[in-house]
């Protein structure tokens, strides 16, 4: 999931007015931006819009970092197709934001200065073509797991984002796994370059949902407003269930050796990943954080200039049409 | 030199624009000053790689020895290219990949109008497709120049700067060979050097649009249409969008 | 912020036909490259015919307040709505 250890904010409203909110949530309505709300809710989707935004953003350099290697005419368009469209994500989750009172920019500035995170996936590199594979594969389909029942979220403006992305979306993960598939069919090479992919990935895939149930503090609230759909443990439970027959597909071998049918539960069993080193990265600690800001800082920079200059010329011509009027 | 061995070449001419002006474009991705930007330029290098797939692939068809577009975007080295140097010259900043673009595009456009008409059906329908996307890029190009050149001090310095950069390879746009000489005879295509007026109008208005000096120069660097001397730049591309296919040849991607 | 790009509200007729509807948002210095941004970016899969743009702050809107005496009025004249009335099967489609 894009957004992770979104704290929510603490509300201090009026009980009553507290009470008629959640009442409309409960009921299931749409909660849309002129609409009186807490002011913890407003702050907790800020932040978590924000940061799902910010993923997409930042998600688009690891793929992107394949975009000029791509092997085939037809691989290279449909990857920057698919890098393009987190672009478009991106923009479409800055525009939901945008309707609760902070303008991209602040935002933008916040994630630039790192007040503000993305998801920690981000950090970690893509080292042969088989990760932009399984990036496709694994990491937007552990995204789409969360952002499917998001679309039922209880703030307008996000929910009809994520129709759109989840409409949009559908189309990466396929692209992903026939990608993959392509490598474990290939040469041994290709074979061990997707062996490889997935090995690296499948764990910070699976921190993609979050620190585990009992150690998620910020659920209850986010859960009660219909921020929050559905825990972290429930979530990444799916993907493995989901995930695992895929591999086997594959013929490639499980990345974990904890992976085993638990018949009882009903669901496979696998390890936990590191949580230490999920915290690491998530304090700046993971192998491209530095990287990944630092691409950021200098696109906002180095285009200044360029902002700058297409508003001035906007202002230039609208005066000049006022004069001739 | 047989029709379809001039053919083959104007072909290659016409994709290796595309493949490499989409491939320097489509560096941008991720990185551009905007989002709107962003997703503007991955459009552009979309709709070039997409042309090159029809170009090269008609290409390899002319050439008969069975090659597929992907096997000529990248399996020949630099001496086969026949791209302009315009194309292969790095990005710079923003404001130079607009210039490249805009300038590309008006010559493109035009280009491309001419091809429509083409005595080689395939030639022609080619063009009809490319044509529509490549109006639009020159729409998009020429604002962003009028828009920077007529923006702040910076801007404008910034685009005149990218203009005299760029404007000693605009003449190569204009050269004709044999290979054009066959095809104006087939009348498959128009003489290059033909197209200069309606560019010089085209480019004389926009560059004015945006108050931009046009260099008084007619010197013209050459040699990437013809493949006699590329850039240093061309290698290193290649050495990028090849490594794959080179290191694993014969592998299925 | 100081330079923000103005925030402009997207309409998009997706068919001939159709009506314009809204379909998001985006940054754009002026009106005509709001709707080549919007080109770019809501028109990536075929999904329009005519955008219109409209600068975000000139769009007026009902306060959520008024809900109630803008909209509920309408509810009652379910006479408006065209399955308020029986028309027997025999007279065919209506």
């Amino acid at each position: 999931m894009y957004a992770q250890m979104v704290k929510s904010e603490a509300t201090q409203d009026d009980p009553e007015k507290l009470a008629a909110f959640q009442a409309r949530i409960d009921r299931g309505e749409k909660i849309e931006p002129k609409d009186w709300m807490p002011e913890g809710y407003r702050k907790t989707l800020i932040r978590q819009i924000g940061q799902h935004a910010h993923s997409e953003i930042v998600g688009q350099l690891p793929e992107g970092n394949w975009i000029t290697r791509a092997p085939t005419l037809e691989r290279k368009a449909i990857l920057l197709a698919k890098v393009q469209d987190e672009a478009g994500h991106g923009l479409y989750l800055y525009c939901a934001a945008e309707t609760l009172g902070v303008s991209r920019d602040e935002l933008t500035e916040m994630l630039l200065d790192g007040r503000m995170k993305y998801s920690s996936i981000f950090n970690y590199p893509t080292l042969n073509w088989a990760d932009i594979g399984a990036v496709g594969w694994l990491v937007d389909g552990a995204a789409i797991m969360n952002q499917v029942p998001l679309q039922r979220t209880s703030f307008g403006p996000y929910s009809r984002a994520m129709i759109r992305v989840c409409k949009e979306e559908s189309f990466h993960q396929r692209q992903g796994y026939d990608a993959i598939r392509k490598m474990a069919e290939g040469t041994p090479e290709q074979k061990k370059m997707a062996q490889d992919a997935l090995n690296r990935l499948w764990f910070p895939s699976l921190m993609m949902f979050g620190p585990s149930d009992k150690d998620s503090v910020h659920s209850e609230q986010s859960m009660a407003w219909k921020i929050k759909m559905n825990t972290n443990d429930e979530l990444r439970q799916k993907f493995v269930d989901q995930t695992v027959p895929q591999i086997e597909f594959l013929g490639l071998e499980l990345p974990d050796p904890g992976i085993k049918w638990n018949e009882e539960r009903g669901h496979y069993d696998y390890t936990d990943p590191d949580w230490s080193e999920f915290f690491d990265v998530i304090k700046g600690n993971g192998p491209c954080n530095t990287d990944r800001l630092a691409a950021r800082n200098n696109a906002w920079k180095d285009g200044a200039w360029v902002r700058d200059g297409l508003l001035a010329h906007a202002q230039k011509k609208a005066a000049r049409k006022h004069a001739a009027e | 030199m047989t029709r379809d061995e001039a053919l083959a070449q104007f072909l290659l001419r016409m994709g290796d624009n595309t493949l490499i002006l989409g491939h320097r474009v489509s560096e941008w991705c991720g990185h551009a000053p905007v989002l709107e930007e962003d997703i503007a330029l991955a459009n552009t290098a979309l709709d070039l790689i997409g042309q090159t797939q029809m170009w090269l692939g008609l290409a390899g068809e002319v050439q008969g020895m069975g090659k597929s577009a992907d096997d000529l975007a990248f399996l020949r080295d630099v001496w086969d290219f026949r791209n302009l140097l315009l194309v292969e010259v790095p990005n710079g900043d923003f404001g130079r990949t607009l210039m490249r673009q805009c300038l590309f595009d008006a010559w493109h456009s035009i280009q491309l109008g001419h091809l429509m008409t083409s005595s080689d059906e395939r030639v022609a329908a080619i063009a009809a497709k490319a044509s529509k996307e490549v109006a639009y890029h020159l729409e998009r190009s020429a604002d962003t120049v009028v828009g920077l050149g007529d923006g702040t001090e910076e801007s404008h310095r910034r685009m005149q700067e990218a203009l005299d950069y760029l404007w000693p390879y605009v003449g190569e746009m204009f050269q004709s060979d044999e290979v054009d000489a066959e095809m104006v005879k087939a009348g498959i295509a128009p003489d290059p050097a033909s197209l200069r007026a309606d560019f010089d109008a085209l480019i004389t208005r926009i560059m004015g649009e945006a108050t931009l000096t046009i260099p008084d120069s007619a010197f013209g660097h050459k040699g990437g249409r013809t493949g006699k001397m590329h850039t240093e730049h061309l290698g290193h591309l290649l050495t990028q969008m090849q490594w794959l296919q080179r290191a694993y040849p014969g592998a299925k991607w | 912020m100081k330079n923000e790009w103005p925030l402009w509200e997207i309409f998009i007729r997706g068919q001939h036909g159709m009506s314009h509807r809204h379909v998001g948002s985006l940054h754009a210095p002026d009106a005509e490259m709001a709707i080549k941004n919007a080109r770019d970016v809501y028109t990536r899969r075929n999904e329009g015919v005519s955008i219109w743009v409209v600068e975000a702050n000139h769009i007026a809107a009902s306060s959520p307040g008024d809900k109630g005496p803008l909209y509920e009025p309408s509810e009652s004249k379910v006479y408006r709505h065209p399955t308020f009335f029986d028309i027997p099967e025999e007279v065919g489609a209506m």
